[in-house]
C-alpha cells in the first residue's frame, strides 16, 4: 500500500499524527513549559526501541523472552564502565556496547533456543538474573547502588546534555528501528521467523534451518535492546542493576502485548499507553483521595489481568483489521 | 568440620523451604498447564497473614495453624476469580496476568499493612539450640523447619503416590481431557490442587519469616529461584523439584558461607563480601543453564 493511501485508513492517520507529535515534542514541551513531559517523552521513545526489539522475537517469532531488560543493563553498563574509566567518546562506547549486547544475545540464544515453552521463558529469565546479580556484585561500579556516569561525548556532532537534542537523537534512532523492523518483518528472513511461529514443523519440512533463523533474530533483537540500554544510561546519566531487574522485563512484555504483538507500531502504542497509564493513574487516584496515587499498581495489576484475558490483539487491533 | 555440617544443614533447611514453594508451582504447571508468577505472592501473603494472626492469638503455633486454612482460602478465591480463566490460555497470557497479580498483591500488602517490614519472633520454646551431634549445637527453630519441611515432603509424596486424590492428580498431569471425560470433576480437582499449592507456599512463607523478615516483594526473588528449581527438576515432577531444591539450597548456602573467605585470598574484604552472594546466585543459574543444555526438559521432565 502506498504511503498516501495508508494515510486514509484510521490506523495510518493515527500513526502519522502520533509520529508527528513525537517529532515536535521538544517544541511542544517548550511552548507549554512542561520540561517534565520531555523527560517522560524521552523515556517513552527509548522504551519503545526496546519494545520493538522484543516484538521482533516475541511478536513475530513467538519466542517469549522474559529477560529482555538485560540488554538495558548490558548496553548501559558498557557505556557506564567505559565512561567510568575515562573513555568518554561515544564513538568508542556505543559500538562496544552494541557488540557486547549482540554477543550476549548470541550466547543466550544459542543455549536457550534449544528449549521450548515454559523452559524458554524461564531460561531467558535466568540468564537475565545472572547478569543482574553480576551487576549487583560489581563493587567497583557501585554494586546494588549503581553509578553516576557522564554522558557519551560526540564532539562537534551533538551535545547529549541538551535535553532536546538528546530527545531528537533518540527519536531518530526510534525511526531507524521502526524502519529496520518493517524491513525485517516483510523480508524473507522475517517471513521465516513468522512462519516458524505458526508452524515450526512445516517450516523445517520446507527446508528452513529454523534454529539458525531464530538465533539470528534473537541476536538482532539483543543488539537493538543494547541500543536502548545505551540511551537509557545516557538519559539518566546513571546505571544500576535495577535497570535490568526482572520486573522491567515483565514491563516490556506487558508493553508489547498491550500494544499488539507482531505489529510494526504496536510496541510504540504500547509504550505510550503504559507510561500514560502510569503517569495518569497516580494523579487520578490522588484525586479520589490524597495519598492513594502511591498505590496506583493496585489498579494497574488487575488491568493487566484483564488485558491478558480480554485484549488479545492489543491497542493495534482497535484501529481495525490490518492490510498486509 | 562442624562448621561445614552446620552449613550443609542450613542448605537442607533452605532447600526444604524452596521445595515447599516449588511443589505447588510444579503441580499447578504439571496439571493445569499454568505458569503462575503470583505463586510468590501467596508465599508473601502467608507470611503476612501469619504475622497478623500471631499478633491476635499471641501464639506462634496457633497463629501459624490458623494461617494455613487462611492461605488455602485465599488460593481458592484467586483460583476462582482469575486462574480458572487462564488454564486454556497460552503461556504468554498467563505470564502477563499473573505478573499483574504480583503488582496487585504487593500494593495490597502496602495498603493493608503499610510499607514497613514486619518481623515474627522465633517462638520461645524453639528459641534455643539443640545438639544434633554431641557438642554440635544447632538453632532449634531452623531444626524445626527441617523437621516440618521433611514431614510435609513425605506427606506430599504419600498424597501423590498413595491416595485417590494423588491418583487423580497424576492422571490429570498426564492427560487432563481424558480424566475429565471419565467423569472426574476436574474443576474441583484444579481448585483443590491450587489451594494445596497455596498452603505450601504460605507455610514456606510463614516458616521463613522469623529467619528473614516479612516484607513487600519477599516472594518475588524466591519465586524466580523456585522456577529455576522446577525447571532444573523437570516441570511437573515432584521428585525433580525435591532433588533440584536440595541442590540449589546447597549451592546457595555454600556460596554464601565459603565463597567470601575464598575470595578474600585475592580480593579486598569488602569486594569479597559483596561479590560472594552474587557469585553464589550466578552459580545457581549456571547449573540451570547446564542442565537445560544437557536435558532441555530438566532432570526428571517428560521428554517430548
Amino acid at each position: 500500500m502506498s504511503l498516501i493511501a495508508s494515510l486514509r485508513t484510521p490506523r495510518g492517520l493515527i500513526t502519522a499524527l502520533l509520529l508527528l507529535v513525537l517529532a515536535v515534542l521538544p517544541l511542544l514541551t517548550q511552548a507549554f513549559d512542561q520540561r517534565y513531559l520531555l523527560s517522560i517523552g524521552t523515556r517513552i521513545v527509548i522504551w519503545a526501541i526496546a519494545a520493538i526489539s522484543l516484538n521482533m522475537i516475541l511478536g513475530y517469532g513467538g519466542m517469549v523472552s522474559f529477560g529482555h531488560a538485560v540488554f538495558f543493563g548490558i548496553g548501559g553498563y558498557a557505556v557506564g564502565i567505559l565512561s567510568h574509566h575515562g573513555v568518554a567518546s561515544g564513538f568508542v562506547q556505543w559500538p562496544v556496547a552494541i557488540v557486547a549486547a549482540t554477543l550476549w544475545a548470541a550466547l543466550v540464544g544459542a543455549l536457550s533456543l534449544r528449549t521450548r515453552g515454559l523452559y524458554f521463558i524461564m531460561i531467558t529469565l535466568a540468564f537475565a538474573q545472572l547478569v543482574f546479580y553480576v551487576g549487583g556484585g560489581l563493587e567497583a561500579y557501585g554494586a546494588d547502588d549503581g553509578l553516576n556516569i557522564s554522558r557519551s561525548r560526540f564532539p562537534g556532532l551533538i551535545d547529549m546534555r541538551d535535553k532536546a537534542s538528546f530527545y531528537w537523537l533518540c527519536f531518530a534512532l526510534l525511526c531507524g528501528t521502526l524502519w529496520f523492523c518493517s524491513r525485517f518483518a516483510n523480508a524473507r528472513f522475517g517471513l521465516v521467523i513468522r512462519g516458524a511461529k505458526s508452524n515450526e514443523l512445516r517450516m523445517m519440512a520446507l527446508g528452513f534451518p529454523v534454529f539458525r533463523y531464530r538465533l539470528a533474530a534473537f541476536t538482532l533483537s539483543g543488539a537493538f535492546g543494547g541500543l536502548a540500554g545505551i540511551l537509557l544510561a545516557n538519559e539518566g546519566a546513571y546505571i544500576s542493576p535495577a535497570m535490568m531487574s526482572w520486573v522491567k522485563s515483565g514491563d516490556l512484555i506487558v508493553i508489547v502485548v498491550l500494544g499488539g504483538m507482531g505489529t510494526l507500531f504496536g510496541p510504540l502504542y504500547g509504550t505510550i499507553a503504559f507510561f500514560v497509564l502510569e503517569e495518569s493513574l497516580k494523579p487520578l487516584l490522588d484525586l479520589l483521595r490524597k495519598g492513594w496515587g502511591e498505590y496506583w499498581q493496585i489498579v494497574f495489576g488487575p488491568m493487566l489481568v484483564l488485558i491478558a484475558l480480554y485484549a488479545r490483539g492489543g491497542i493495534d487491533s482497535l484501529f481495525g483489521r490490518r492490510h498486509g | 568440620m562442624d562448621y561445614l555440617l552446620l552449613q550443609v544443614l542450613n542448605g537442607v533447611q533452605l532447600g526444604l523451604l524452596m521445595f515447599l514453594l516449588a511443589a505447588g508451582l510444579t503441580l499447578t504447571f504439571g496439571i493445569m498447564d499454568l505458569v503462575n508468577l503470583a505463586h510468590g505472592s501467596l508465599y508473601m501473603m502467608g507470611a503476612y497473614i501469619a504475622w497478623m494472626l500471631i499478633g491476635w492469638t499471641d501464639s506462634f503455633v496457633l497463629g501459624a495453624l490458623l494461617a494455613l486454612p487462611a492461605t488455602f482460602l485465599l488460593g481458592v478465591v484467586v483460583e476462582a476469580i482469575v486462574m480458572r480463566r487462564l488454564y486454556v490460555r497460552d503461556h504468554l497470557e498467563q505470564v502477563l496476568a499473573t505478573f499483574g497479580l504480583i503488582l496487585f498483591f504487593n500494593e495490597l500488602v502496602r495498603v493493608i499493612w503499610g510499607p514497613a517490614g514486619k518481623s515474627i519472633a522465633v517462638p520461645a520454646f524453639l528459641n534455643r539450640t539443640v545438639e544434633i551431634l554431641p557438642g554440635v549445637p544447632y538453632p532449634a527453630y531452623r531444626f524445626a523447619i527441617i523437621v516440618v519441611g521433611a514431614l510435609v515432603a513425605i506427606l506430599l509424596a504419600w498424597l501423590v503416590a498413595r491416595t485417590r486424590i494423588g491418583m487423580l492428580i497424576r492422571a490429570g498431569a498426564s492427560n487432563r481431557r481424558m480424566i475429565g471425560a471419565l467423569g472426574v470433576n476436574i474443576e474441583l480437582l484444579f481448585t483443590l490442587v491450587f489451594g494445596l499449592g497455596a498452603v505450601f507456599a504460605g507455610l514456606a512463607g510463614l516458616m521463613a519469616a522469623p529467619i528473614t523478615s516479612v516484607k513487600i516483594g519477599m516472594g518475588d526473588d524466591i519465586l524466580i529461584l523456585a522456577f529455576v528449581i522446577i525447571v532444573i527438576g523437570g516441570i511437573g515432577s515432584i521428585k525433580g523439584a525435591f532433588v533440584a531444591a536440595m541442590v540449589v539450597g546447597q549451592i546457595d548456602i555454600v556460596g554464601r558461607a565459603f565463597l567470601p573467605d575464598f575470595l578474600k585470598t585475592f580480593l579486598s574484604a569488602s569486594a569479597a563480601s559483596s561479590a560472594a552472594p552474587a557469585i553464589s546466585q550466578v552459580l545457581i543459574y549456571i547449573v540451570m543453564a547446564g542442565v537445560l543444555v544437557w536435558r532441555p526438559t530438566g532432570l526428571f521432565g517428560q521428554r517430548t
